[in-house]
């Protein structure tokens, strides 16, 4: 009974790990290393890219996102979308309305 | 309850309310992630928080998170990242039935885990010591006279804060506990949870064919590693030239 069922599922394996535990470690050495340079209004800009691309890393490969099915993906995008408009409005809200007036 | 006669092609972790084992675990991978989903905005309403705070006070936030070593968190960040391929490892270990591999990479990972808390634990000491914990003992010594606090000033120079500037440094403060805290806890949960699945791992039960379990732990520890991350990158990181 198992024949349909193993192909459905798809099994990373150790190299893909590897490569993006190693992604992972470059992605750590360079915001470090890119905080320590004086940026200024970039800094936390590329701090946050950064951050976003070692997370969208996890996400893809740890989470298994990259080989999961429609319903799935789309569960995770929702749930992006979500949190971004959430957060945006309500940085929007603030940063419009009471600006300079703490 | 089971009718083992018309089922007998049913592996015995397939409930009877689902088609396929296939089916089964869509449902269950679904049902986590909406799971985390809710993580996200419990975690989200935090880093807004802290996003308004810091602009709101922004001299007081920077002078603040000068309190933090990047040393320790940058440790930290390494570890969780090792911790996570350590689980990562294991999934596959589960899926492929490698028992002895799991229970490995399954206590790699409970050991990264304490690791992380255990530095997390210096850290924590090092603000009780300062008097930087929020509450009735807080002091703004380090923020009204920077000098008073060599280590930190060597590093950064900081000018003194007005004194009603200063006092917003316990809102940094009091995110950053908040913050850490719900993270750390979520770091203990989920070492508990890896102590149980260790021994559970040990006599076979994830690798004979049914790995659901060992997968949503997964995805609940790397979404800790990413929650981390984050707050690696705004705690520690994006005030240090400011």
């Amino acid at each position: 009974m198992s024949g349909q069922n193993e192909h459905a599922h798809t099994i990373v394996g150790p190299r893909v790990y590897v490569v993006i535990l190693f992604a992972l470690l470059v992605g750590t050495a360079l915001t470090v290393w890119a905080s320590f340079v004086d940026l200024g209004f970039w800094n936390p800009i590329i701090a946050l890219a950064i951050a976003t691309t070692k997370a969208t890393l996890v996400v893809l490969y740890f989470m298994h996102i990259r080989y999961s099915s429609r319903l799935t993906m789309l569960t995770v995008a929702a749930g992006v979308f979500m949190f971004l408009a959430l957060v945006g409005m309500t940085l929007a809200d603030y940063f419009s309305r009471a600006w300079g007036s703490w | 309850m089971s009718d083992n006669t018309a089922h007998d092609a049913r592996p015995p972790y397939l409930r009877h309310h689902f088609n396929s084992v296939e089916q089964q675990a869509d449902t269950s991978t679904f049902a986590m992630w909406l799971f985390l989903l809710t993580e996200v905005m419990f975690f989200g309403g935090l880093f807004t928080a802290y996003l308004i705070y810091r602009n709101w006070y922004y001299p007081a936030f920077v002078a603040a998170s000068h309190q933090l070593n990047v040393v320790w968190g940058a440790t930290n960040t390494l570890v969780l990242i090792f911790s996570s391929f350590t689980m990562a490892m294991g999934v596959w270990c589960a899926e492929t039935r490698r028992r002895k591999g799991l229970v490995l990479c399954l206590s790699l990972t409970f050991i990264l885990g304490l690791g992380f808390l255990g530095i997390k634990t210096i850290e924590y000491r090092e603000k009780i010591e300062k008097h930087h914990v929020p509450g009735f003992h807080y002091s703004m010594q380090s923020f009204l006279d920077p000098q008073s606090d060599p280590e930190v000033y060597a590093e950064y120079q900081d000018k003194p804060l007005q004194p009603d500037m200063a006092v917003h440094t316990e809102v940094y403060f009091s995110l950053y506990f908040l913050m850490t805290g719900m993270h750390a806890l979520h770091m203990i949960i989920g070492i508990g949870i890896l102590g149980f699945m260790i021994l559970r791992a040990r006599a076979g039960a994830y690798t004979s064919g049914h790995v659901t379990f060992v997968e949503n732990f997964g995805l609940y520890w790397h979404f800790v590693d990413i929650i981390w991350i984050y707050l690696f990158a705004l705690l520690y990181l994006i005030s240090r030239h400011a």
